[in-house]
């Protein structure tokens, strides 16, 4: 008995790990750029930007595993594509609803998440081929990792450009906020550093690897 | 199993395919129907509510207003007619009245194009004195750090809790203000600052006459 449910947990264990750190679909795949240069001027819209994302993932997802077998190769991509296109609307329906105030902010990218390669790509690469466990641990995993480092930059750039975190200051009035860093440049400053210092780490390790 | 049947079957039957795309679409349609039913009340809800936070804001000492709109060149309450379905509603202002039932002066929404997309704002207008009493963005899009400083610069906002509108309200550079009328613009955000200018000319030009009217018959 244990010998069957072991591997079965491990492997979901695995597929839901991936996507935080070694898979990490912005950090190390540089998936779904548009939202994470665009939206992450403030922590609370990279989370609510994450948190969107990780709704709209999770559900294709497992709609896309469970009808694998019905959808005809043919047309996946088309299907897959109405099941996401749905769950941007009804995502975008629910967030305006429920919070008003974010959904202004995040505008018009709420409905571009449609476009997210990173959510159509786990589904060609991942749920059409595999069962709804693996296909929800592998969707809760890429989307984690993809709050986390929305949120990274988010955060960052919130701290230096406007000096507070989720809106509360963090430093006294002497402090001159460095603008630029809320602004488009910002984005890609940020982003350019965090993927240095990833990369940097990666390859660390693989010498490290190398030498033993 | 399903792997052989896949290499097996070579070509789906295009029937198969038409019947796939109509069910998702089918499903997909449903389930797009019962979300916009579902959240609609609560959409227009927070719409409602803002607004309503919005009048009382630039109207100071206002605690109830009533909706009015034009008709046949006309201001006169709207009378609570549920408009149809997908119609927009008419354009419409609102008069505060303070505890006593006494108008204390108009909210007038208005909009204008900005610097990245149309900015859309309500201000307070006192008739009797002609001032501005008070003005928030109700949408906007502008920078963040320089065009949304119209927004979150006190310095600037401040100055539209009294602002003459005669002649016409007027934006000027920095330190520059003399005038009742005059606007001090903010540095580095331009476009915007004359936008919220050019709004509020617009609010007013909109409207100032059907107030006179509505004013005389009171």
């Amino acid at each position: 008995m244990n010998q069957t449910t072991e591997p079965i947990t491990n492997r979901t264990a695995e597929e839901f790990l991936k996507g935080l750190w070694k898979e990490n679909p912005v950090f190390v795949m540089v998936l779904g750029m548009c939202p994470v240069l665009a939206v992450t001027n403030t922590a609370i819209n990279s989370l609510a930007m994450g948190l969107a994302t990780m709704f709209v993932l999770v559900f294709s997802s497992l709609l896309v595993s469970l009808f694998r077998n019905w959808i005809p190769g043919p047309v996946r991509i088309t299907t897959f594509i109405i099941i996401i296109a749905t769950m941007v609307t009804v995502i975008d329906f629910l967030l305006a609803a429920v919070v008003p105030d974010i959904h202004k902010e995040l505008g018009a990218f709420i409905a571009l998440i449609v476009v997210n390669c990173l959510i159509l790509g786990r589904q060609e690469a991942f749920a059409s081929k595999n069962n709804v466990k693996l296909a929800l641990a592998d969707a809760f995993g890429m989307s984690a990792g993809f709050v986390f480092a929305l949120f990274c930059i988010g955060a960052i750039r919130e701290i230096l450009g406007s000096g507070s975190l989720f809106n509360i200051p963090l430093f006294g009035s002497t402090f001159e906020p460095w603008v630029v860093m809320i602004l488009p440049p910002g984005g890609f400053f940020t982003l350019g550093f965090l993927l240095l210092f990833f990369n940097w780490r990666k390859e660390r390790k693989e010498r490290a690897k190398e030498v033993i | 199993m399903d792997d052989i049947k896949n290499t097996t079957t070579l070509e789906p039957s295009s029937s198969r395919l038409i019947a796939t795309l109509g069910i998702a679409g089918l499903l997909s349609g449903l389930l797009l129907v019962g979300a916009y039913l579902y959240t609609l009340p609560m959409i227009e809800a927070n719409k409602a509510a803002a607004l309503e936070r919005a009048i009382y804001k630039v109207l100071p000492s206002c605690t109830s207003f009533e909706t009015l709109v034009l008709t046949d060149g006309k201001l006169d309450v709207l009378k609570e007619v549920k408009a149809a379905a997908g119609s927009k509603p008419p354009k419409a202002i609102y008069a505060g009245h303070d505890d006593a039932g006494k108008l204390v002066g108009f909210a007038i929404p208005s909009d204008e194009p900005g610097f990245q997309d149309v900015i859309a704002g309500i201000m307070g207008y006192q008739p009797e004195t002609k001032t501005i009493v008070g003005f928030e963005v109700l949408d906007s899009k502008e920078t963040p750090g320089l065009g949304d400083k119209i927004i979150k610069d006190q310095a600037f906002t401040v100055q539209f809790e009294s602002l003459s509108v005669e002649p016409v309200i007027v934006s000027v550079k920095k330190g520059e203000k003399k005038n009742p009328n005059e606007v001090e613009a903010i540095t580095g955000a331009t476009i915007s600052s004359k936008t919220v200018v050019k709004l509020l000319n617009k609010g007013i030009g909109e409207w100032k006459g059907a107030i006179e009217g509505y004013l005389k018959t009171q």
